[in-house]
């Protein structure tokens, strides 16, 4: 057991938690911070995905003694009143269908969007392709994220 | 709208079934609320031929002072916009302004909301019009209480944004004002209520907005391990790795010495057969937190007695399954003598198709929380089936039904998964046994190890063509291990429900007609999933039609067209050995119709451009499949890119399912049933060797993609006044042999086994 201080959303939170333990635990285990979501605990899947600074992780292979200076971002902290552009294009799209993939998908598309705010349909098939979706929803979210990067 | 969960806050949904005084209709019953209003009670089972029985309604509706309309939903949500859709009904029958309603998820509870199994795509089919009723009844009260306030003509007052209005007075009152008064009158006569027409609808037959969007994007929205209670403890079991098996002994002192583990609880599993609602053997890691449950678990040290299916490879059986299709089998359907049409036959095609055990892989694993207190259990579970999981924790547990209280999240995906409750039985044993508030915690690879599967299955059809060619014979051979194996090892054959599923209501005009099943065992958990047997049956069906069409000369849509020859009823009396299930409905009120079945065919040839010549390196395919009372016809086009690499541009679908309710939520099944399909057809597949799944995550187990998905996915969807059907499930089913014949029209290659790569 060690003691952790982490930025999260903007906020300094210290933590106590063994050195392996995924910052997807630390948020929803001991944070009680459940927008972000457990799919598969191997980086498979994107449901866990939080911003690092401004890159995409997937919280559930990133031992908390990993996480270091950097600031974590997630769901809850992407925007104020959830308008964030991204936001703003997956209501107007009405992407979700059960929900449960969509914070994970919305983060990774944050990130994207932090580092190629034009991205080509293309471009957003590679870097969403770690994101699975069961409910099928790749179309409306790749409009969403068209919509919000004009 | 406004979503609410009344758990979260901790207070129960009123009990309601206490305050309606008797009268003598059924259906509908006016109760009054606390501080003032109008409660509507609706009942979907009762009918008035039994006076005496009690009410008791399966939704509510309440509209009180300060104007907020309440609906009950007493459906699962899980990704079909179900709590929308039927609420939606209620709201724009009523005149209500849909942003002052409020959703409420009801809690499982037979005896207050009946039925609450939310499977098969019946949903919408089985409430359209009980919600319709319930909406125009309230409109009605509202009005004639209006009317009396003002002492004026009810048919000269409209219902608007939950607002009566007087036109010609100008005065208005709105529904929260009104509501006391309503609840004072008499109900108006429920076969005389003057129902909306379809085109005065606002929401109805529209594109409406999902009410719990906002919650999805910003996190909020609340699945089943998101429930946190005070002084909860996390479970993660190490569950039997061959179904069947027991623990013979084992030491739990290194679990024990991670920190944060608490307990190492063992689960009595079900043994042979597995069960559809129980728990497997297990041992469970009780822990602070997920993380340490799950260390916890790796250091186990557990001795099993493997038993009887350690020997099972899921290979060998397909093999012998295989075998059995050259044999007779049981005759299930008989339409004149196939062996006649074989004799006289100028070629016979003789196939066979297999398809793989698939798993669910709802990105949501299961998970449930229970906690124990004064003899009463209480769970809170993403489950499609609130009530058999309260029945079946009950059971479990020794305890009364009335003792088990069973709240329903969000599901994070659910087809047909989460109908089945042992993650829920799992929970509550652990909190019962410990008597400490638990979470059971499934990871993907307890889904995957320890999932229902979608059963693997083979299929050999025959079709026999004489010197006109004609298709004069079809005799089709149907093998896979039956969900009833599940509960019962003698269920050998797939049952006449699962043959129902597109195999035996094969509708094309063919005079000599042959269908047949073979055993099989179960060795694994089978369960049903999105379309169950539909999947393999269209898949062998549609890619042999397509044959056939091209052994014969004719384009694959023109030969269906013609095989399904005049419009006609179809109603295979006389041939079906069993039950024509016809998902539940009769065929008088469901009538299985080739002319709506021609009318999705010709509608997807037109919109997709059937029969235009493509561009080198593209090709089209076809298939159409009626299930779960649905007509759909697909076309999907694949193009080789410029790499070489295969890809999927665009899915047409043109459906008929009646009313489209929602429409965008028909088209987000459509959309999402095209990518699910996909998955079947190019990625997925579960295989069992020494009795145990090979595939532990996403890397064994893929699922399509945001780059293998087909880039567009058109659904045209037929208008019609006829009662609404299924949308969740019938995407599915003619994806993949759709796909299958595009594949062949691009390489030359047949298509004979799932998945297969692009
Ligand atoms: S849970 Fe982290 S990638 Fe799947
Ligand atoms: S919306 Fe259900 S998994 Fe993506």
């Amino acid at each position: 057991m060690a003691t952790y201080s982490l930025t999260i959303n903007g906020k300094q939170q210290q933590v106590e938690a063994t050195e392996d333990m995924p910052l997807l635990w630390v948020l929803r285990d001991l944070l009680d911070m459940k927008g972000t979501k457990f799919g598969c605990g191997q980086a498979l899947c994107g449901a866990c995905t939080v911003l690092l600074g401004d890159s995409a992780v997937r919280s559930c292979t990133l031992p908390i003694s990993a996480v270091g200076e950097d600031s974590v971002t997630t769901i809850e902290g992407l925007s104020e009143n959830g308008d964030h552009p991204l936001q703003k294009a997956w209501i107007e799209h009405i992407v979700p269908q059960c929900g449960y993939c969509q914070t994970g998908q919305i983060m990774n598309a944050a990130a994207l969007l932090n580092s190629n705010p034009k991205p080509s349909e293309e471009e957003i098939e590679q870097a969403m392709a770690g994101n699975l979706c069961r409910c099928g929803t790749y179309n409306r979210i790749k409009e969403a994220i068209l919509t919000a990067a004009k | 709208m406004i979503p609410s969960f009344p758990f979260l806050k901790r207070q129960s949904v009123e009990n309601t079934s206490k305050v309606f005084i008797p009268s003598r209709r059924d259906f509908l019953k006016i109760g009054s609320l606390a501080g003032g209003g109008l409660l509507l009670g609706v009942s979907f089972q009762c009918t008035s031929k039994d006076q005496s029985q009690t009410f008791s309604p399966n939704v509510y509706l309440s509209i009180t002072p300060d104007n907020t309309v309440t609906i009950i939903a007493h459906r699962s949500e899980m990704g079909q916009g179900i709590r929308t859709s039927l609420p939606m009904i209620v709201a724009d029958e009523m005149g209500a302004d849909w942003s002052q309603v409020k959703v409420v998820q009801a809690e499982g509870d037979e005896s207050k909301y009946g039925n609450q199994n939310t499977d098969g795509s019946f949903s919408v089919r089985m409430f359209y019009e009980p919600m319709r009723k319930a909406g125009a009844t309230a409109r009605h009260l509202l009005i004639k209480a209006a009317a009396q306030e003002w002492d004026v003509d009810a048919s000269t007052c409209t219902a608007e944004n939950s607002t009566i209005t007087h036109s010609e007075s100008g005065k208005s009152l709105t529904f929260g004002e009104l509501a006391s008064a309503a609840q004072q009158l008499e109900l108006p006569d429920q076969d005389t209520l003057e129902l909306k027409d379809f085109s005065a609808y606002k929401l109805v037959g529209k594109d409406t907005p999902i009410i719990d969007l906002k919650d999805f994007v910003t996190g909020k929205a609340v699945f089943g391990a998101d429930v946190n209670l005070p002084g909860m403890k996390v479970a993660v079991i190490q569950r039997t790795p061959v179904v069947g098996a027991t623990i013979t002994e084992y030491k739990a002192d290194a679990a024990l010495a991670i920190p944060g583990v608490q307990q190492v609880v063992k689960i009595n599993g079900s043994g042979n057969p597995p069960g559809l609602n129980k728990a497997l053997e297990g041992l469970a890691v009780i822990a602070d937190h997920t993380w340490a449950a799950i260390k916890g678990r790796e250091v186990l040290d557990i001795t099993w007695n493997l038993g009887d299916n350690a020997s099972y490879d899921s290979k060998s059986q397909l093999e012998s399954m295989k075998q059995s299709t050259l044999e007779e089998g049981m005759v299930r359907r008989e339409k004149g003598d196939f062996n006649q049409a074989r004799q006289g036959a100028a070629q016979v095609i003789d196939r066979t198709y297999e398809a793989p055990f698939y798993a669910h892989g709802t990105i949501e694993p299961p998970a449930a929380i229970a906690q124990f207190k004064d003899g009463k259990m209480e769970v809170w579970a993403p489950t499609q089936h609130p009530q058999w999981a309260r029945d079946s924790v009950a059971e479990a547990c020794g305890l009364s039904a009335d003792d088990v209280r069973v709240n329903v999240t969000l599901l994070g995906g659910g087809f047909g998964r989460k109908s089945k409750p042992d993650y829920v039985v799992e929970a509550a044993l652990l909190a019962k046994e410990t008597g400490i508030p638990i979470r059971v915690q499934w990871t993907r690879e307890d889904d995957l190890h320890h999932d229902f599967f979608h059963s693997h299955s083979l299929q050999r059809i025959r079709a026999t063509i004489d010197s006109n060619k004609n298709l004069t014979g079809w005799n089709h051979h149907t093998v896979f291990p039956a969900i009833g194996a599940t509960s019962d090892a003698n269920e050998l054959h797939p049952s006449d429900g699962e043959l129902g599923l597109g195999c035996i209501d094969f509708p094309y005009e063919v005079p000599h007609i042959r269908i047949e099943t073979h055993e099989s065992k179960a060795h694994t958990r089978i369960g049903w999933l999105r379309s169950v047997s539909n999947i393999q049956h269209a898949f062998a069906t549609c890619c042999m039609m397509d044959e056939v069409a091209e052994a014969v000369g004719k384009d694959p849509v023109q030969f269906a067209l013609d095989m399904l020859a005049d419009d006609k009823k179809l109603d295979f009396s006389g041939e079906i050995k069993g039950d024509f299930g016809n998902y539940g409905e009769s065929l008088e009120d469901f009538p299985w119709e080739t002319a709506r079945l021609k009318n999705v065919i010709n509608k997807v040839a037109q919109e997709s451009g059937w029969g235009k010549t493509l561009p080198a390196g593209s090709a089209m395919g076809f298939a159409v499949h009626k299930s779960f009372l649905t007509y759909v016809a697909c076309v999907v086009e694949l193009t080789r890119d410029s790499s070489g690499k295969i890809i999927i541009p665009v899915v047409h679908y043109a459906v008929d399912c009646g009313i489209a309710v929602n429409t965008d939520r028909v088209r987000s099944q459509f959309e999402g049933g095209a990518i699910f399909g996909t998955s079947l057809a190019n990625s997925s597949a579960i295989t069992l060797k020494e009795g145990k799944v090979e595939q532990n995550n996403f890397d064994g187990y893929q699922l399509v993609r945001m780059p293998q998905s087909p880039k567009k996915i058109n659904v045209h969807i037929i208008e019609s006044s006829r009662k609404p059907t299924g949308v969740g499930e019938p995407p599915v089913p003619p994806l993949a042999p759709a796909l299958a014949n595009a594949y062949y029209k691009l390489t030359g290659s047949r298509v004979y086994a799932l998945p297969f790569e692009l």
